[in-house]
């Protein structure tokens, strides 16, 4: 009896719950679908209503053709600052994560404390694009990538360090007793041991960097240097008059997440949660 | 001969990832406090002492914009918790659908805040958006969201909460998987109900879950920028500008001192509410 009218509450506040869900969660994502496959008269009016002329293939032909194709460049400079800065993470992670749980040293507790600091501290933007200009690295995108690395480092590296210590250390020392240098431990080794650990984190820092507005504002200016983020940026003053393209830029911008989301939710999920060292 | 033989975990292990580090994340934060001492345009820097920092006080809205951002983080964070914990507690609960519910409210936190911030501030238009035009339905004459500049900054924490809560909510998800179901049991057995058993179990055994949220999330809302850039630009007037989107103004307008000096004031403000925070969260975990 009980178990049952248990089974049937559950139901009912699922249903009221998905209801709910569906107003506040789903309907925000619809209307920047409707919005982009509307007229620029009809978007102009902000109406959450369904279009009265569907123009969504010629809205995405405009708006990739918009100023010269930029929207394509955005995507290639997105893809090329994100995938650079991701291995890189990858790598130094990895290293600084292995040493810092294998060797136990005063000096660990000093680079905790940067770990720390760089997790917390908002970076100073100007005295940093100081620093980049005095090393010819300010708008580009190498310098781009570079600063990326520093600022997703500290999650990296506290990503890898605990999953570090779950692999056993005899691993590490039979391979030092057959003559393994070093750096062939570490890459041959432990670094294809972490990969459950190294997916998690290019799913999560993917996105991220990929989403991020503030950085190449700020260290990435030039037109030639535009990412998927900027376009937004860009568009909207341009776009005033025409809502239905800026709507469109956003939802092509949000299928690479979506994608991720799709395919990856698990390690999203472990990314996310693990000892919540970021958001 | 054993004692010279290198350790097989070498420190230039750690050297890329510390030159990268150094360079462009503790030097410049380090050089900012000096900076901000000076009136500088990038290439020469004059000394001018506590300079920007008095200006800064000086000027009602650079303070109105200190006052913002403590609202900001409080209000997001609070809220963040409160709801992350709340949503976490029925999406564990074995209602139907909870798994895409899951899905659905974390999806947000993935999606650009830009585009956010775009679709949101179309919503929320005063006569045209669909939030208003909404509430009319039922009888209830809505807000000017984001241009009335009483409400603009509690609107854009608004927007945050709802792009943000789905990280908070997969966090609390954590936290109470980690539960042992034995705790629940025993309170059953004492006769408790589900609402003692919230406040008595749920509540203190998801701390953990609590200090993460909580420092996040006011962090995240003490440097917030690009939610607040995309949707008021910090207006109307300055009614909504907070630290971080002074810190662009001053910037672009060439106050780079200027700039730096309201940097500096942020990592103050930050350490200043988050270490005691850490601090705090620690002593109690002992005391439990």
């Amino acid at each position: 009896m009980s178990l049952r009218r248990d089974a049937a509450r559950r139901r009912l506040i699922g249903i009221l719950s998905l209801l709910v869900a569906t107003v506040i969660f789903i309907l925000p994502f619809l209307y920047i679908v409707l919005m982009a496959v509307k007229t620029p008269q009809e978007a102009a009016l902000f109406l959450f209503s369904w279009p009265a002329q569907w123009r969504a293939w010629q809205n995405l032909v405009e708006v990739v053709q918009t100023r010269n194709y930029m929207l394509l460049l955005a995507y290639f400079n997105s893809t090329v600052i994100t995938v650079g800065a991701v291995t890189l993470l990858v790598i130094f992670g990895a290293m600084v994560g292995y040493v810092l749980q294998r060797r136990r040293s005063r000096w660990n507790r000093v680079i905790y404390v940067f770990l720390l600091i760089g997790l917390m501290v908002p970076p100073a933007v100007v005295p940093t694009i100081w620093v980049l200009q005095n090393l010819g690295l300010f708008k580009t995108i190498h310098g781009m990538i570079l600063i990326q690395v520093a600022y997703g480092l500290s999650f990296a590296v506290l990503l890898y360090r605990s999953f570090i210590a779950s692999i056993p250390r005899s691993l590490d020392e039979a391979a030092i007793i057959d003559g393994a240098r070093p750096w062939q431990v570490f890459f041959r080794v432990i670094l294809p041991l972490l990969k459950p650990v190294t997916v998690t984190l290019i799913v999560v820092q993917a996105v991220a960097i990929f989403n991020d507005f503030t950085n190449p504002l700020y260290y990435l200016p030039g037109r030639e240097n535009v990412t998927v983020q900027i376009t937004l940026f860009n568009f909207q003053s341009q776009f005033q008059s025409q809502y239905n393209l800026l709507f469109m830029n956003i939802l092509l911008i949000t299928i690479p997440p979506l994608l991720v989301f799709v395919f990856f939710n698990r390690q999203i999920v472990a990314g996310m949660t693990a000892g919540g060292v970021k958001g | 001969m054993a004692t010279r033989r290198p350790s097989p975990y070498p420190y230039w292990f750690v050297l890329p990832a510390a030159v990268v580090f150094v360079t462009l994340f503790l030097v410049p934060t380090v050089a900012s406090f000096w900076f901000s001492l000076t009136r500088w345009d990038l290439f020469e820097a004059e000394f001018i002492g506590l300079d920007n920092y008095r200006q800064f006080f000086r000027e009602p809205f650079l303070v109105q914009g200190l006052v913002n951002t403590l609202i900001y983080a409080v209000v997001t964070s609070g809220a963040k918790s409160v709801l992350g914990l709340l949503l976490a507690v029925l999406l564990t609960s074995g209602i139907w659908f909870q798994g895409f519910l899951r899905s659905v409210v974390f999806f947000p936190v993935l999606v650009s805040t830009i585009g956010v911030g775009i679709a949101f501030a179309a919503l929320m238009h005063p006569t045209r958006g669909a939030i208003n035009l909404a509430l009319a339905t039922i009888g209830i004459e809505g807000p000017a969201w984001l241009s009335d500049p009483a409400l603009a900054l509690y609107s854009v924490a608004l927007i945050d909460i709802w792009k943000g809560v789905g990280l908070a909510t997969l966090i609390y998800i954590a936290g109470l998987a980690a539960i042992s179901p034995d705790y629940y049991e025993a309170a059953r057995i004492d006769g408790a109900t589900r609402w003692q058993q919230f406040w008595r179990v749920t509540v203190p055994l998801v701390r953990p879950a609590t200090v993460t949220v909580v420092t996040l999330s006011l962090i995240g809302g003490l440097r917030s920028f690009d939610i607040i850039w995309a949707t008021t630009r910090g207006g109307p007037g300055f009614a909504s500008d907070v630290l971080a989107s002074v810190i662009y103004k001053q910037y672009q307008a060439g106050f780079y001192g200027l700039s730096t000096a309201g940097n500096v004031i942020l990592f103050l403000l930050i350490a200043a509410i988050v270490l005691p925070m850490t601090w705090w969260f620690s002593k109690r975990e002992v005391d439990l």
